[in-house]
Protein backbone atom coordinates (compact mmCIF):
# COMPACT_ATOMS: atom_id res chain seq x y z
CA UNK A 1 0.00 0.00 0.00
CA UNK A 2 1.22 3.47 -0.78
CA UNK A 3 1.06 6.09 1.28
CA UNK A 4 -1.22 8.88 0.91
CA UNK A 5 -0.84 12.64 -0.58
CA UNK A 6 -1.38 14.93 2.85
CA UNK A 7 -4.67 16.05 3.78
CA UNK A 8 -4.06 19.60 2.07
CA UNK A 9 -2.95 18.02 -0.81
CA UNK A 10 -6.04 15.95 -1.18
CA UNK A 11 -8.02 19.01 -0.38
CA UNK A 12 -6.71 21.06 -2.78
CA UNK A 13 -7.14 18.43 -5.68
CA UNK A 14 -10.62 17.92 -5.55
CA UNK A 15 -11.81 21.46 -4.96
CA UNK A 16 -9.65 22.42 -7.89
CA UNK A 17 -11.44 19.26 -9.71
CA UNK A 18 -14.69 20.65 -9.35
CA UNK A 19 -13.78 24.57 -9.84
CA UNK A 20 -12.24 23.09 -12.81
CA UNK A 21 -14.23 21.39 -14.54
CA UNK A 22 -17.48 24.11 -13.82
CA UNK A 23 -14.81 26.44 -15.63
CA UNK A 24 -14.49 24.48 -18.81
CA UNK A 25 -18.41 23.56 -19.24
CA UNK A 26 -18.72 27.66 -18.49
CA UNK A 27 -16.28 27.59 -21.02
CA UNK A 28 -17.77 26.01 -23.83
CA UNK A 29 -20.87 27.02 -23.17
CA UNK A 30 -21.01 30.88 -22.98
CA UNK A 31 -18.95 30.94 -26.20
CA UNK A 32 -22.00 29.59 -27.70
CA UNK A 33 -24.63 31.08 -25.93
CA UNK A 34 -26.31 34.69 -26.21
CA UNK A 35 -28.79 34.90 -23.89
CA UNK A 36 -26.56 33.80 -21.12
CA UNK A 37 -22.99 34.93 -22.14
CA UNK A 38 -23.20 38.28 -19.71
CA UNK A 39 -24.43 35.51 -16.66
CA UNK A 40 -21.64 32.88 -18.05
CA UNK A 41 -18.44 35.63 -18.50
CA UNK A 42 -19.25 36.84 -15.14
CA UNK A 43 -18.71 33.59 -13.41
CA UNK A 44 -15.91 32.79 -15.64
CA UNK A 45 -13.44 35.95 -15.36
CA UNK A 46 -13.16 35.82 -11.47
CA UNK A 47 -13.33 31.97 -11.42
CA UNK A 48 -10.39 31.62 -13.49
CA UNK A 49 -8.69 33.84 -11.48
CA UNK A 50 -9.45 31.84 -8.18
CA UNK A 51 -8.08 28.73 -9.74
CA UNK A 52 -4.29 30.90 -10.76
CA UNK A 53 -4.41 31.51 -7.11
CA UNK A 54 -4.96 28.64 -6.22
CA UNK A 55 -2.84 26.52 -8.61
CA UNK A 56 -0.09 28.58 -7.18
CA UNK A 57 -0.76 27.75 -3.74
CA UNK A 58 -0.89 23.85 -4.30
CA UNK A 59 2.29 24.10 -6.47
CA UNK A 60 4.16 25.78 -3.46
CA UNK A 61 2.91 23.32 -1.22
CA UNK A 62 3.73 20.34 -3.11
CA UNK A 63 7.29 22.03 -3.76
CA UNK A 64 7.40 21.35 0.47
CA UNK A 65 5.14 18.19 1.16
CA UNK A 66 5.98 16.27 -2.42
CA UNK A 67 3.41 13.53 -3.93
CA UNK A 68 4.09 9.88 -2.92
CA UNK A 69 6.27 7.92 -4.82
CA UNK A 70 4.36 6.01 -7.34
CA UNK A 71 4.49 1.71 -6.71
CA UNK A 72 7.95 0.42 -7.47
CA UNK A 73 6.14 -2.52 -9.52
CA UNK A 74 4.27 0.53 -11.88
CA UNK A 75 5.53 -0.10 -16.07
CA UNK A 76 8.33 2.53 -16.64
CA UNK A 77 6.12 3.53 -19.40
CA UNK A 78 3.39 4.17 -17.73
CA UNK A 79 5.37 6.17 -14.94
CA UNK A 80 6.62 8.65 -17.42
CA UNK A 81 3.28 8.63 -18.64
CA UNK A 82 1.92 9.66 -15.69
CA UNK A 83 4.40 11.88 -14.57
CA UNK A 84 4.17 13.85 -18.10
CA UNK A 85 0.46 13.80 -17.81
CA UNK A 86 0.88 15.83 -13.93
CA UNK A 87 2.98 17.89 -15.55
CA UNK A 88 1.16 19.35 -18.32
CA UNK A 89 -2.25 19.75 -16.12
CA UNK A 90 0.05 21.78 -14.11
CA UNK A 91 1.21 23.94 -16.77
CA UNK A 92 -2.23 24.47 -18.02
CA UNK A 93 -3.94 25.28 -14.59
CA UNK A 94 -1.15 28.70 -14.75
CA UNK A 95 -1.37 28.87 -18.77
CA UNK A 96 -4.95 28.98 -19.34
CA UNK A 97 -5.78 31.91 -16.45
CA UNK A 98 -2.46 33.67 -18.23
CA UNK A 99 -3.49 33.50 -21.74
CA UNK A 100 -7.36 34.42 -20.75
CA UNK A 101 -5.75 37.34 -18.62
CA UNK A 102 -3.30 38.31 -21.16
CA UNK A 103 -6.09 38.46 -23.57
CA UNK A 104 -8.63 40.22 -21.86
CA UNK A 105 -5.61 42.68 -21.34
CA UNK A 106 -4.85 42.55 -24.84
CA UNK A 107 -8.44 43.36 -26.14
CA UNK A 108 -8.37 46.51 -24.22
CA UNK A 109 -10.95 45.15 -22.07
CA UNK A 110 -11.25 46.26 -18.22
CA UNK A 111 -10.56 43.24 -16.35
CA UNK A 112 -13.43 42.96 -13.51
CA UNK A 113 -13.57 40.64 -10.76
CA UNK A 114 -16.61 41.29 -8.54
CA UNK A 115 -17.73 44.74 -8.03
CA UNK A 116 -15.73 47.42 -8.14
CA UNK A 117 -12.66 44.53 -7.86
CA UNK A 118 -10.62 44.80 -10.98
CA UNK A 119 -7.10 43.70 -12.24
CA UNK A 120 -4.27 45.72 -14.32
CA UNK A 121 -3.74 44.47 -17.62
CA UNK A 122 -0.65 42.38 -17.83
CA UNK A 123 -0.07 43.27 -21.79
CA UNK A 124 -0.53 46.53 -24.09
CA UNK A 125 -3.63 46.80 -25.71
CA UNK A 126 -2.73 44.74 -29.41
CA UNK A 127 -5.53 43.35 -31.60
CA UNK A 128 -2.75 41.11 -33.09
CA UNK A 129 -1.94 40.10 -29.93
CA UNK A 130 -5.64 39.37 -28.75
CA UNK A 131 -5.83 37.84 -32.04
CA UNK A 132 -3.26 35.24 -30.93
CA UNK A 133 -4.39 34.68 -27.55
CA UNK A 134 -8.08 34.11 -27.61
CA UNK A 135 -7.77 30.82 -30.31
CA UNK A 136 -5.22 29.97 -27.70
CA UNK A 137 -6.87 30.27 -24.48
CA UNK A 138 -9.74 27.93 -26.98
CA UNK A 139 -6.95 25.68 -27.91
CA UNK A 140 -5.63 25.33 -23.91
CA UNK A 141 -8.75 24.50 -23.03
CA UNK A 142 -9.48 21.65 -24.85
CA UNK A 143 -6.11 20.29 -23.96
CA UNK A 144 -7.17 20.71 -20.55
CA UNK A 145 -10.64 18.82 -21.14
CA UNK A 146 -8.89 16.14 -23.01
CA UNK A 147 -6.19 16.09 -20.21
CA UNK A 148 -8.78 15.61 -17.69
CA UNK A 149 -10.40 12.81 -19.66
CA UNK A 150 -6.85 10.94 -19.50
CA UNK A 151 -6.65 11.66 -16.01
CA UNK A 152 -10.31 10.61 -15.09
CA UNK A 153 -9.19 7.29 -16.83
CA UNK A 154 -6.42 6.42 -15.53
CA UNK A 155 -7.64 6.94 -11.64
CA UNK A 156 -10.04 4.83 -12.65
CA UNK A 157 -7.75 1.97 -13.97
CA UNK A 158 -5.65 2.20 -10.82
CA UNK A 159 -8.94 2.23 -8.83
CA UNK A 160 -10.62 -0.78 -10.44
CA UNK A 161 -8.49 -2.53 -12.30
CA UNK A 162 -4.29 -2.93 -10.90
CA UNK A 163 -5.42 -1.71 -7.86
CA UNK A 164 -2.10 -0.49 -6.53
CA UNK A 165 -3.68 2.14 -3.84
CA UNK A 166 -2.58 4.99 -5.94
CA UNK A 167 -6.35 5.96 -6.27
CA UNK A 168 -7.04 5.50 -2.69
CA UNK A 169 -3.89 8.01 -2.12
CA UNK A 170 -5.66 10.79 -3.45
CA UNK A 171 -9.33 9.74 -3.13
CA UNK A 172 -9.26 8.89 0.87
CA UNK A 173 -11.17 11.00 3.14
CA UNK A 174 -9.52 10.02 6.10
CA UNK A 175 -7.25 12.44 7.96
CA UNK B 1 -15.57 9.09 -19.36
CA UNK B 2 -17.67 8.92 -22.50
CA UNK B 3 -20.89 10.49 -20.49
CA UNK B 4 -18.08 13.17 -19.24
CA UNK B 5 -17.37 14.05 -22.83
CA UNK B 6 -20.75 13.53 -24.79
CA UNK B 7 -22.23 16.09 -22.20
CA UNK B 8 -19.26 18.61 -22.74
CA UNK B 9 -20.28 18.64 -26.67
CA UNK B 10 -23.71 18.79 -25.99
CA UNK B 11 -23.22 22.25 -23.97
CA UNK B 12 -21.07 23.38 -26.19
CA UNK B 13 -23.34 22.93 -29.21
CA UNK B 14 -22.43 20.59 -31.18
CA UNK B 15 -25.09 18.47 -30.86
CA UNK B 16 -27.75 21.46 -32.18
CA UNK B 17 -26.22 23.10 -34.67
CA UNK B 18 -29.26 24.75 -36.03
CA UNK B 19 -29.24 26.93 -32.53
CA UNK B 20 -29.28 30.31 -32.66
CA UNK B 21 -25.80 31.03 -31.16
CA UNK B 22 -22.88 33.78 -31.64
CA UNK B 23 -21.47 32.37 -34.73
CA UNK B 24 -25.12 31.70 -36.23
CA UNK B 25 -25.35 35.41 -35.71
CA UNK B 26 -22.66 36.84 -37.03
CA UNK B 27 -22.41 34.34 -40.07
CA UNK B 28 -25.85 35.78 -40.88
CA UNK B 29 -24.24 39.28 -40.69
CA UNK B 30 -21.54 38.43 -43.09
CA UNK B 31 -23.86 36.58 -45.26
CA UNK B 32 -26.27 39.62 -45.78
CA UNK B 33 -23.59 42.39 -46.21
CA UNK B 34 -21.01 40.37 -47.84
CA UNK B 35 -17.50 40.20 -46.28
CA UNK B 36 -16.03 43.35 -45.42
CA UNK B 37 -12.51 41.38 -43.22
CA UNK B 38 -10.64 43.34 -40.62
CA UNK B 39 -14.29 45.67 -39.97
CA UNK B 40 -17.36 45.44 -37.76
CA UNK B 41 -19.45 42.96 -38.54
CA UNK B 42 -21.93 46.11 -37.76
CA UNK B 43 -21.91 49.86 -37.04
CA UNK B 44 -19.06 48.71 -40.08
CA UNK B 45 -18.40 52.46 -41.02
CA UNK B 46 -17.10 55.00 -38.65
CA UNK B 47 -14.33 57.29 -36.96
CA UNK B 48 -13.30 57.74 -33.52
CA UNK B 49 -13.64 60.00 -31.23
CA UNK B 50 -11.91 61.39 -28.02
CA UNK B 51 -13.12 64.13 -24.90
CA UNK B 52 -14.38 63.75 -21.99
CA UNK B 53 -17.27 64.13 -19.15
CA UNK B 54 -18.04 67.18 -16.69
CA UNK B 55 -20.32 65.19 -13.85
CA UNK B 56 -22.78 67.90 -11.76
CA UNK B 57 -23.04 64.96 -9.50
CA UNK B 58 -26.88 65.04 -9.95
CA UNK B 59 -26.40 61.51 -10.68
CA UNK B 60 -24.74 60.68 -7.66
CA UNK B 61 -27.79 59.80 -6.01
CA UNK B 62 -28.89 57.21 -8.38
CA UNK B 63 -25.55 55.39 -8.81
CA UNK B 64 -22.17 55.07 -6.86
CA UNK B 65 -20.51 55.03 -10.17
CA UNK B 66 -17.50 57.92 -10.10
CA UNK B 67 -18.18 58.54 -13.00
CA UNK B 68 -21.70 60.91 -11.54
CA UNK B 69 -19.53 62.46 -8.69
CA UNK B 70 -18.69 65.89 -9.35
CA UNK B 71 -15.45 65.84 -11.45
CA UNK B 72 -14.18 65.21 -14.94
CA UNK B 73 -13.67 62.39 -17.07
CA UNK B 74 -11.81 61.24 -19.85
CA UNK B 75 -13.56 59.53 -22.44
CA UNK B 76 -13.05 58.11 -26.00
CA UNK B 77 -15.85 57.03 -28.61
CA UNK B 78 -16.75 56.54 -32.09
CA UNK B 79 -19.71 57.64 -34.36
CA UNK B 80 -20.94 55.14 -37.01
CA UNK B 81 -23.46 54.32 -38.92
CA UNK B 82 -25.80 50.95 -38.71
CA UNK B 83 -25.17 48.51 -41.04
CA UNK B 84 -22.55 45.73 -42.14
CA UNK B 85 -20.71 48.04 -44.81
CA UNK B 86 -17.68 50.03 -44.44
CA UNK B 87 -18.03 51.93 -47.45
CA UNK B 88 -21.81 52.62 -47.45
CA UNK B 89 -22.24 56.32 -48.76
CA UNK B 90 -24.07 58.75 -45.91
CA UNK B 91 -27.24 59.28 -46.28
CA UNK B 92 -30.49 60.50 -44.65
CA UNK B 93 -31.66 56.78 -44.20
CA UNK B 94 -28.58 55.72 -41.97
CA UNK B 95 -29.09 55.23 -38.29
CA UNK B 96 -26.02 57.51 -36.79
CA UNK B 97 -24.58 55.76 -33.25
CA UNK B 98 -22.55 56.91 -30.32
CA UNK B 99 -20.40 54.73 -28.59
CA UNK B 100 -18.44 56.02 -25.79
CA UNK B 101 -15.85 54.58 -23.15
CA UNK B 102 -15.51 56.55 -19.75
CA UNK B 103 -12.01 55.50 -18.02
CA UNK B 104 -13.18 56.43 -14.08
CA UNK B 105 -10.48 57.45 -12.59
CA UNK B 106 -10.61 54.65 -9.63
CA UNK B 107 -9.96 52.40 -12.76
CA UNK B 108 -13.46 51.11 -13.74
CA UNK B 109 -14.35 51.48 -17.06
CA UNK B 110 -17.97 52.30 -18.52
CA UNK B 111 -18.28 51.59 -22.24
CA UNK B 112 -21.88 52.27 -23.93
CA UNK B 113 -23.24 52.35 -28.04
CA UNK B 114 -26.28 54.15 -28.25
CA UNK B 115 -28.14 55.11 -31.90
CA UNK B 116 -30.35 58.25 -32.99
CA UNK B 117 -33.54 56.61 -32.88
CA UNK B 118 -36.03 56.62 -30.40
CA UNK B 119 -36.87 52.81 -29.66
CA UNK B 120 -35.12 49.78 -30.91
CA UNK B 121 -36.94 47.93 -33.69
CA UNK B 122 -36.57 44.57 -31.97
CA UNK B 123 -36.79 43.38 -28.96
CA UNK B 124 -34.75 40.37 -28.72
CA UNK B 125 -32.11 37.92 -30.14
CA UNK B 126 -34.62 35.81 -31.91
CA UNK B 127 -36.47 38.79 -33.89
CA UNK B 128 -33.46 40.35 -34.36
CA UNK B 129 -32.16 37.79 -36.10
CA UNK B 130 -35.20 36.96 -38.56
CA UNK B 131 -35.86 40.37 -38.99
CA UNK B 132 -31.61 40.12 -39.84
CA UNK B 133 -32.62 36.97 -42.71
CA UNK B 134 -35.56 39.06 -43.86
CA UNK B 135 -33.61 41.85 -45.21
CA UNK B 136 -30.42 39.60 -46.47
CA UNK B 137 -30.55 40.52 -50.57
CA UNK B 138 -32.32 38.26 -53.09
CA UNK B 139 -30.81 37.73 -56.61
CA UNK B 140 -31.78 41.07 -58.04
CA UNK B 141 -29.75 43.15 -54.67
CA UNK B 142 -32.11 43.89 -52.94
CA UNK B 143 -34.43 42.46 -50.33
CA UNK B 144 -37.51 40.23 -51.18
CA UNK B 145 -40.24 42.54 -49.71
CA UNK B 146 -42.60 39.81 -49.21
CA UNK B 147 -40.51 38.66 -46.19
CA UNK B 148 -40.33 41.66 -44.57
CA UNK B 149 -44.24 41.83 -44.74
CA UNK B 150 -43.84 38.79 -43.11
CA UNK B 151 -41.42 39.40 -40.49
CA UNK B 152 -43.55 42.65 -39.44
CA UNK B 153 -46.79 40.63 -39.35
CA UNK B 154 -45.18 37.90 -36.91
CA UNK B 155 -44.17 40.99 -35.09
CA UNK B 156 -46.31 43.62 -34.47
CA UNK B 157 -44.31 45.07 -31.99
CA UNK B 158 -41.60 45.73 -34.47
CA UNK B 159 -43.75 47.45 -36.50
CA UNK B 160 -44.77 49.83 -33.69
CA UNK B 161 -41.24 50.40 -32.97
CA UNK B 162 -40.54 51.20 -36.82
CA UNK B 163 -43.49 53.90 -36.71
CA UNK B 164 -41.76 55.59 -33.58
CA UNK B 165 -38.78 55.89 -34.84
CA UNK B 166 -40.29 56.76 -38.82
CA UNK B 167 -42.13 59.59 -36.51
CA UNK B 168 -39.00 60.87 -35.02
CA UNK B 169 -37.69 63.85 -37.28
CA UNK B 170 -33.67 62.98 -38.00
CA UNK B 171 -31.39 65.91 -37.53
CA UNK B 172 -28.95 67.12 -40.17
CA UNK B 173 -25.22 65.86 -38.85
CA UNK B 174 -23.76 63.55 -35.92
CA UNK B 175 -23.44 67.10 -33.85
CA UNK B 176 -27.00 68.06 -33.38
CA UNK B 177 -28.38 64.35 -33.17
CA UNK B 178 -29.70 62.64 -29.81
CA UNK B 179 -28.34 59.09 -28.92
CA UNK B 180 -30.56 57.63 -26.64
CA UNK B 181 -28.97 53.89 -24.91
CA UNK B 182 -32.59 52.27 -25.66
CA UNK B 183 -31.93 49.08 -23.54
CA UNK B 184 -32.75 50.09 -19.86
CA UNK B 185 -30.16 49.66 -16.64
CA UNK B 186 -30.47 49.42 -13.60
CA UNK B 187 -28.49 52.04 -11.07
CA UNK B 188 -27.29 51.05 -7.83
CA UNK B 189 -27.25 54.10 -5.29
CA UNK B 190 -25.26 54.18 -2.09
CA UNK B 191 -27.97 52.88 -0.03
CA UNK B 192 -28.50 50.21 -2.45
CA UNK B 193 -31.97 51.98 -4.36
CA UNK B 194 -31.92 50.35 -7.76
CA UNK B 195 -33.53 52.38 -10.08
CA UNK B 196 -34.87 51.63 -13.49
CA UNK B 197 -32.95 53.87 -15.99
CA UNK B 198 -32.69 54.70 -20.06
CA UNK B 199 -29.96 57.51 -20.54
CA UNK B 200 -29.54 59.95 -23.62
CA UNK B 201 -27.26 61.97 -25.02
CA UNK B 202 -29.16 65.47 -25.91
CA UNK B 203 -27.03 67.62 -27.90
CA UNK B 204 -26.03 71.14 -26.93
CA UNK B 205 -26.12 72.36 -31.06
CA UNK B 206 -29.72 73.44 -32.24
CA UNK B 207 -31.49 70.48 -34.13
CA UNK B 208 -31.61 71.24 -37.83
CA UNK B 209 -33.62 68.96 -39.92
CA UNK B 210 -31.74 66.51 -42.23
CA UNK B 211 -32.05 67.57 -46.51
CA UNK B 212 -33.72 65.83 -48.43
CA UNK B 213 -31.35 64.88 -50.69
CA UNK B 214 -28.10 63.75 -49.52
CA UNK B 215 -24.93 65.72 -50.58
CA UNK B 216 -22.83 64.34 -52.80
CA UNK B 217 -19.96 64.16 -51.08
CA UNK B 218 -20.29 60.52 -49.63
CA UNK B 219 -19.02 61.06 -46.12
CA UNK B 220 -20.73 64.04 -45.69
CA UNK B 221 -21.82 63.37 -41.92
CA UNK B 222 -18.23 62.61 -40.87
CA UNK B 223 -16.69 65.22 -42.64
CA UNK B 224 -19.16 68.03 -41.71
CA UNK B 225 -18.30 66.33 -38.29
CA UNK B 226 -15.03 67.58 -38.33
CA UNK B 227 -15.62 70.94 -39.88
CA UNK B 228 -17.64 71.22 -36.63
CA UNK B 229 -15.06 70.47 -34.29
CA UNK B 230 -12.71 72.96 -35.86
CA UNK B 231 -15.32 75.69 -34.19
CA UNK B 232 -14.58 74.02 -30.88
CA UNK B 233 -15.68 70.94 -28.97
CA UNK B 234 -19.12 69.24 -29.51
CA UNK B 235 -21.40 69.01 -26.46
CA UNK B 236 -24.13 67.10 -24.83
CA UNK B 237 -26.07 66.71 -21.74
CA UNK B 238 -25.93 63.30 -20.45
CA UNK B 239 -30.01 63.06 -19.59
CA UNK B 240 -30.57 59.86 -17.23
CA UNK B 241 -34.24 58.63 -17.20
CA UNK B 242 -36.46 57.10 -14.28
CA UNK B 243 -38.38 54.55 -15.03
CA UNK B 244 -41.80 53.59 -12.72
CA UNK B 245 -42.52 50.33 -11.77
CA UNK B 246 -44.71 49.07 -14.87
CA UNK B 247 -42.22 50.88 -17.07
CA UNK B 248 -40.74 47.97 -19.89
CA UNK B 249 -37.49 47.50 -18.93
CA UNK B 250 -37.23 43.69 -20.95
CA UNK B 251 -38.44 45.24 -24.04
CA UNK B 252 -36.58 48.21 -25.71
CA UNK B 253 -39.03 48.60 -28.86
CA UNK B 254 -41.52 49.77 -26.10
CA UNK B 255 -40.39 53.94 -25.05
CA UNK B 256 -41.42 54.93 -21.66
CA UNK B 257 -44.35 57.65 -21.11
CA UNK B 258 -42.81 61.62 -21.88
CA UNK B 259 -43.32 62.82 -18.33
CA UNK B 260 -40.87 60.87 -16.70
CA UNK B 261 -38.59 62.74 -14.17
CA UNK B 262 -35.02 62.63 -15.66
CA UNK B 263 -31.92 63.74 -14.62
CA UNK B 264 -28.62 66.27 -16.25
CA UNK B 265 -26.25 64.58 -15.17
CA UNK B 266 -23.31 66.66 -16.88
CA UNK B 267 -21.97 67.14 -20.14
CA UNK B 268 -20.21 65.91 -22.67
CA UNK B 269 -17.69 67.05 -24.82
CA UNK B 270 -15.91 65.72 -27.96
CA UNK B 271 -13.55 67.56 -29.25
CA UNK B 272 -11.52 65.18 -31.39
CA UNK B 273 -12.09 63.01 -34.27
CA UNK B 274 -9.88 61.24 -36.31
CA UNK B 275 -9.84 58.21 -38.63
CA UNK B 276 -10.19 54.73 -37.21
CA UNK B 277 -6.24 53.65 -37.15
CA UNK B 278 -4.05 50.56 -35.59
CA UNK B 279 -5.09 50.51 -31.35
CA UNK B 280 -7.42 53.57 -31.55
CA UNK B 281 -11.33 52.53 -30.74
CA UNK B 282 -11.22 50.42 -34.01
CA UNK B 283 -9.48 47.79 -31.90
CA UNK B 284 -12.11 48.30 -28.90
CA UNK B 285 -15.16 46.26 -28.26
CA UNK B 286 -17.54 48.78 -27.10
CA UNK B 287 -19.76 46.06 -25.15
CA UNK B 288 -22.86 47.76 -23.85
CA UNK B 289 -22.31 45.70 -20.73
CA UNK B 290 -18.67 46.53 -20.08
CA UNK B 291 -20.11 48.44 -16.56
CA UNK B 292 -18.53 50.22 -13.78
CA UNK B 293 -19.95 49.63 -9.98
CA UNK B 294 -23.31 51.56 -9.50
CA UNK B 295 -24.80 50.38 -12.89
CA UNK B 296 -25.60 46.68 -13.55
CA UNK B 297 -27.82 45.22 -17.29
CA UNK B 298 -31.10 45.19 -16.52
CA UNK B 299 -33.41 42.07 -17.58
CA UNK B 300 -32.99 42.94 -21.14
CA UNK B 301 -32.25 39.53 -23.44
CA UNK B 302 -30.83 42.02 -25.80
CA UNK B 303 -28.14 42.94 -23.43
CA UNK B 304 -26.73 40.34 -23.63
CA UNK B 305 -27.05 39.36 -26.89
CA UNK B 306 -25.41 42.19 -27.91
CA UNK B 307 -22.19 41.70 -25.74
CA UNK B 308 -22.31 38.44 -26.89
CA UNK B 309 -22.10 38.98 -30.56
CA UNK B 310 -19.78 41.76 -30.19
CA UNK B 311 -17.35 39.81 -28.82
CA UNK B 312 -18.11 37.30 -31.66
CA UNK B 313 -17.15 40.30 -34.29
CA UNK B 314 -14.88 41.74 -32.33
CA UNK B 315 -12.57 38.25 -32.51
CA UNK B 316 -13.10 37.93 -35.80
CA UNK B 317 -12.07 41.18 -37.01
CA UNK B 318 -8.79 41.06 -35.00
CA UNK B 319 -7.61 38.34 -36.58
CA UNK B 320 -8.17 39.46 -39.58
CA UNK B 321 -6.20 42.05 -42.91
CA UNK B 322 -6.95 45.40 -41.85
CA UNK B 323 -7.47 47.73 -45.07
CA UNK B 324 -7.69 51.94 -44.16
CA UNK B 325 -11.66 52.91 -43.24
CA UNK B 326 -13.50 54.72 -45.93
CA UNK B 327 -13.54 58.03 -44.00
CA UNK B 328 -10.30 59.93 -43.86
CA UNK B 329 -9.34 63.19 -42.58
CA UNK B 330 -7.24 65.70 -44.44
CA UNK B 331 -6.07 63.95 -47.10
Amino acid sequence: MIKRFPLFSRLLHWLMAALILVMLFVGVAMVTSLSDYHRLVDIHRPLGILILVLAAIRLIHRLFRPAPPLPAAMPPLLKVAAQGSHVLLYILMFALPLVGWGMLSAAGYPIVLVGSCHLPAILPHSDGLYAVLRPLHTVLAYLLFVTFLAHLGAALAHALIFRDGVFQSMASWRR
Amino acid sequence: MLAVAATFAWTGGWFSPGHLDQSRMIDTFEAVNGPHPGFRRNHAKGVCLAGWFDSNGNGARLSTAQVFKPGRTPVFGRFALAGGMPAMPDGPEAVRSMALNFTQVDGEVWRTGMNDIPVFPMKDEKSFYEQLVATRPAANGKPDPAKIKAFFAAHPESMRAIGLIKGAPFSSGFANAAYNSLNAFRFVAADGKVTAVRWSMKPVDAFEPEPEQAPKDKNYLFDEFAQRLARGPAQWHLILTIGQPGDSTNDATVPWPADRESVDAGTLSLSTVTAEADGNCRDINFDPLVLPSGIKASDDPLLSARSAAYSESFTRRAGEAKTPSAVQFGK
